[in-house]
């Protein structure tokens, strides 16, 4: 079919693919990775990204290459939203779908995209140009609705500015020729704590950690009380110590240090931040978690979404290897440790920390049987720690300036600060560290947020709060959080905002426990019910229920928690369920007017002599 | 010395490092399970063998599979609670394949089904899925029937441990996505070296491995499953 105001479009192949067979790029991809199937994510994106998809054929040759069965390729290759097994556009389109670039519009200008690239969502169009389709959160909530083009960061999306994409599009302009100045992120940093005023100069950290000895910066850090920043707030310092006692086992003993920049939860931007604009403090950190746990390799793992920042920060390391700050000697103290930066490919799971390792190790990101725990078997079987991007960065802090310090800072179950990225209603989003301790309300108070009718803390998998909880604090103690806050007005309709990630948990459920795998989907197709109209109390009966058996039931946290919103909706604003809901008993989920959809697509009508309506109100 | 737990009140003796479904497999106590099998390692995804394990703070839920038995623990098996969260997980297996016991031909033989009579599942309480997961015929002497797959992996694991062959692999993400790989580029169970003598072939605990040109040689009625219910077989097995 053509396109409105286009020819056919003949391609023109790029000079660089004239020389290179198929076969010969991804033997050369192959044998940069030592033809190593633990490599095989970072194989499979580098490929993806000469050959736009991984064709049946490129499968096998990659298999073959590193020696694996086909089938765990395949495996490995159709479990990540960004790895793509059919054909792709030459122009792939994807809208981040987070709760707050809905609320910035990002439906209407999807659809407006569509509409004038003549394109159905999620399908590619006829004459292989292009596909538009959501993702989720790309972590730029602060400056949505935001885009990825061809895996290229877009922020702030604009009617005009998508007239000006799809023009880059028809006309087939190479994205890397795109004006720059789109692809800007900003870091949007408001208020600055002790972390991100740190003050230190590079490799004053380390160098005081390797003055004071591995074993006694471990008993700074554990005399400095930190915790875990990802959310679940385990102490750093044993998980450190659990590492380093941990023997390393079989023909190639080693620990390892891997640092989790897969920041997926929704609503999360501050590891994007660090990893901009203080990137040298997190490579320190991991380089003095290294040294205390006996680690000479360190494993950056950065979500696929924050591609863009892979070059910078490839600079970054190369910058601390000509300082002495990585590879060998460092500082002529005798240790030894370098970092290498493996990036994720969509998938949200992998934040949790054992299939983090899993899919470092090229397989599917499937969380473990734990125990054993990664600080005894880990990345390759080895004891690993796997540490949050600011927990390291604040180790640097606790290193130069001592643990008493440090604990002195907060409050006495959450030493030290942290950092929290707000969005959604509020004049100023963006980055704001506090000391732990700080209230609801003050962090409000400063974003600028007026009417505010509820605050998701930490996410989708974190914890609803109403207003007449804005007197809690952040804290271990009170609300532990991974830094997201995302906040909604008045106007806000918090059963959208539920239904919202209920379609995030569904799409993000690895599938391998069943609670899980089925449960996100029953959970998701409720709230759709409930939405069309069609609920009853017995579906809200049926939520509870599904939430007492994820729950308690799952195999990881991502189960565990992916009902929490649903369940906290229900109970802090029911009315937003109730007035959807018809005033039976029962409702049958069978819908004969929605059957017939098909039926009127076939027939091209959508009158309303072609709908069954009013027929159950009797 | 033998150390012991106890499960529903009973005194289970175990050997350290065993699981709590091994130890209660070896006394004759009956833990629904679906993708668990004696002879490998747990893979821990159908949840089946969900127990509680009482502490001083309360009830922990966790896999009877991969939870190491411990001294004096008090673990709850077949209790309303748990086999109540037990009839929800199989109700949801029954949702999301396509599953029809009368014309399947491991009815009587198929733990799925075994599990749910067990369980007094009485139907499938969700609305059904109905997915569009196709059949392969390709290999001359097996066929393959995903609808009734409940991604439980033992054809994984056997074909790798123990026919050393790799024919299955589980890949793929979420509900929809997540399914068994084949070995071959073509997807097809005819272009791999798989066997009907393979392990594999007689590892799936529902219907969708299946041995060609011999069906129903055993009637309906006289199959395993038929003759007692599957938690009266784990005694008689010990």
């Amino acid at each position: 079919m053509l396109r409105r105001g286009s020819t056919l479009i003949l391609y023109t192949v790029p000079n660089h693919m004239t020389t290179l067979s198929d076969d010969q790029i991804i033997d050369g991809v192959l044998d940069r990775h030592d033809r190593d199937g633990l490599r095989l994510m970072q194989i499979l994106r580098e490929v993806q990204e000469q050959l736009t998809w991984l064709a049946p054929a490129t499968l096998t040759r990659i298999a073959a290459g590193i020696g694996w069965p086909r089938a765990e390729v395949s495996g490995t290759a159709a479990f990540y939203s960004f790895f793509h097994t059919r054909p792709r556009g030459k122009y792939c389109v994807l809208w981040s779908d987070n709760i707050t670039d809905r609320m910035l519009g990002n439906a209407d200008l999807m659809d407006a995209m569509c509409k004038k690239l003549w394109l159905e969502p999620g399908r590619v169009s006829e004459d292989g140009l292009v596909s538009v389709n959501t993702t989720s959160c790309t972590g730029l909530c602060d400056q949505g609705p935001a885009i990825l083009v061809n895996y290229r960061a877009i922020p702030r999306m604009t009617q005009a500015k998508l007239g000006e994409v799809v023009g880059m599009i028809r006309n087939q302009v190479p994205v890397a020729e795109w004006p720059a100045e789109w692809f800007a992120i900003e870091d949007n940093i408001r208020r600055k704590g002790l972390l991100l005023d740190h003050a230190l100069t590079d490799g004053q950290a380390l160098k005081a950690a390797l003055e004071r000895g591995a074993e006694a910066m471990l008993g700074e850090i554990k005399a400095g009380k930190l915790r875990g920043r990802g959310g679940a707030g385990f102490s750093t310092g044993l998980k450190w110590e659990a590492c380093r006692n941990a023997p390393g086992t079989g023909e190639n003993p080693a620990h390892y240090v891997v640092c989790n920049a897969d920041e997926g939860e929704p609503g999360t931007f501050k590891d994007r931040v660090l990893l901009s604009s203080y990137a040298d403090l997190v490579f320190e950190g991991m380089s003095i978690a290294g040294y205390v746990v006996g680690a000479n390799k360190g494993l950056l793992y950065l979500r696929g979404e924050y591609r863009y920042l892979l070059d910078p920060l490839e600079s970054a390391l190369a910058a601390r290897r000509s300082a002495n700050l990585l590879g060998a000697n460092i500082l002529g103290k005798g240790f030894d440790f370098d970092i290498e930066i493996h990036l994720g490919a969509g998938a949200y799971v992998c934040g949790e920390e054992s299939a983090l390792i899993e899919s470092l190790e090229g397989k599917p990101g499937r969380p473990r049987i734990r125990p054993p725990f990664p600080v005894t078997r880990g990345y390759r079987g080895q004891p690993t720690t796997v540490n949050n991007v600011e927990t390291l960065a604040s180790a640097c802090l606790i290193a130069a300036r001592g643990g008493a310090w440090y604990a002195a800072q907060g409050t006495d179950k959450s030493a030290g600060s942290k950092i929290l990225s707000v969005s959604g209603d509020c004049e100023r989003p963006g980055i704001y560290e506090y000391d732990y301790g700080v209230t609801v309300r003050q962090v409000l108070d400063d974003c600028g947020a007026t009417d505010t009718q509820a605050v998701q803390v930490s996410g989708p998998s974190g914890i609803c709060i109403a207003s007449d909880e804005f007197g809690r604090r952040i804290g271990f103690e009170d609300l532990p959080t991974a830094g997201a806050f995302m906040v909604f007005d008045e106007s806000r309709d918090m059963f959208e905002v539920a239904r919202n990630f209920a379609h995030f948990f569904a799409h993000e459920s690895c599938g391998f426990c069943t609670p899980c795998r089925v449960g996100t989907t029953l959970v998701r197709n409720m709230m759709d019910k409930i939405a069309r109209g069609h609920g009853s109390p017995y579906d809200i009966n049926e939520l509870f229920k599904l939430h007492r058996l994820m729950q308690g039931a799952s195999h990881c946290g991502l189960g565990n928690s992916a009902s929490n919103p649903v369940f906290d909706t229900l109970n802090k604003f029911r009315p937003a369920y109730e007035r959807r809901l018809k005033s039976l008993d029962y409702e049958p989920a069978f819908d004969l007017d929605a059957a017939l959809s098909q039926a009127r697509q076939m027939t091209g009508r959508d009158d309303a002599a072609a709908h069954l309506s009013n027929e159950e109100t009797t | 010395m033998s150390m012991s737990f106890q499960l529903d009140g009973e005194d289970i003796a175990f050997t350290p490092g065993q699981t709590i479904m091994q130890a209660a497999k070896a006394a004759g106590v009956y833990i629904p399970h679906l993708c668990w099998h004696p002879d490998f390692p747990a893979h821990g995804s159908c949840k089946l063998c969900t127990v509680k394990l009482i502490g001083p703070h309360g009830g922990r839920f966790g896999s009877a599979c991969t939870m190491e038995a411990q001294a004096g623990a008090m673990v709850e098996n077949r209790t309303a609670e748990l086999d109540d969260k037990r009839r929800t997980l199989l109700q949801m297996l029954f949702a999301e394949g396509n599953h029809f016991c009368p014309s399947c031909e491991k009815s009587g033989n198929c733990v799925l089904q075994a599990t749910a009579y067990e369980l007094k599942m009485m139907s499938p309480h969700f609305d059904m899925f109905y997915p569009d997961r196709p059949v392969d015929a390709s290999h001359p002497d097996v066929l393959l029937d995903f609808n009734r797959c409940i991604m439980c992996s033992l054809c994984v694991t056997a074909s790798r441990e123990v026919d050393g062959k790799n024919v299955f692999g589980m890949g793929g993400r979420g509900l929809l996505g997540r399914k068994v790989h084949i070995n071959s580029e073509s997807g097809r169970l005819g272009d791999t070296d798989f066997a009907v003598t393979d392990r594999a072939a007689h590892i799936c605990p529902v219907g969708v491995i299946l041995p060609k040109r011999k069906g129903f040689a055993v009637p309906i009625g006289e199959r395993q499953y038929d003759k007692a219910p599957i938690s009266a077989q784990v005694k008689e097995s010990a």
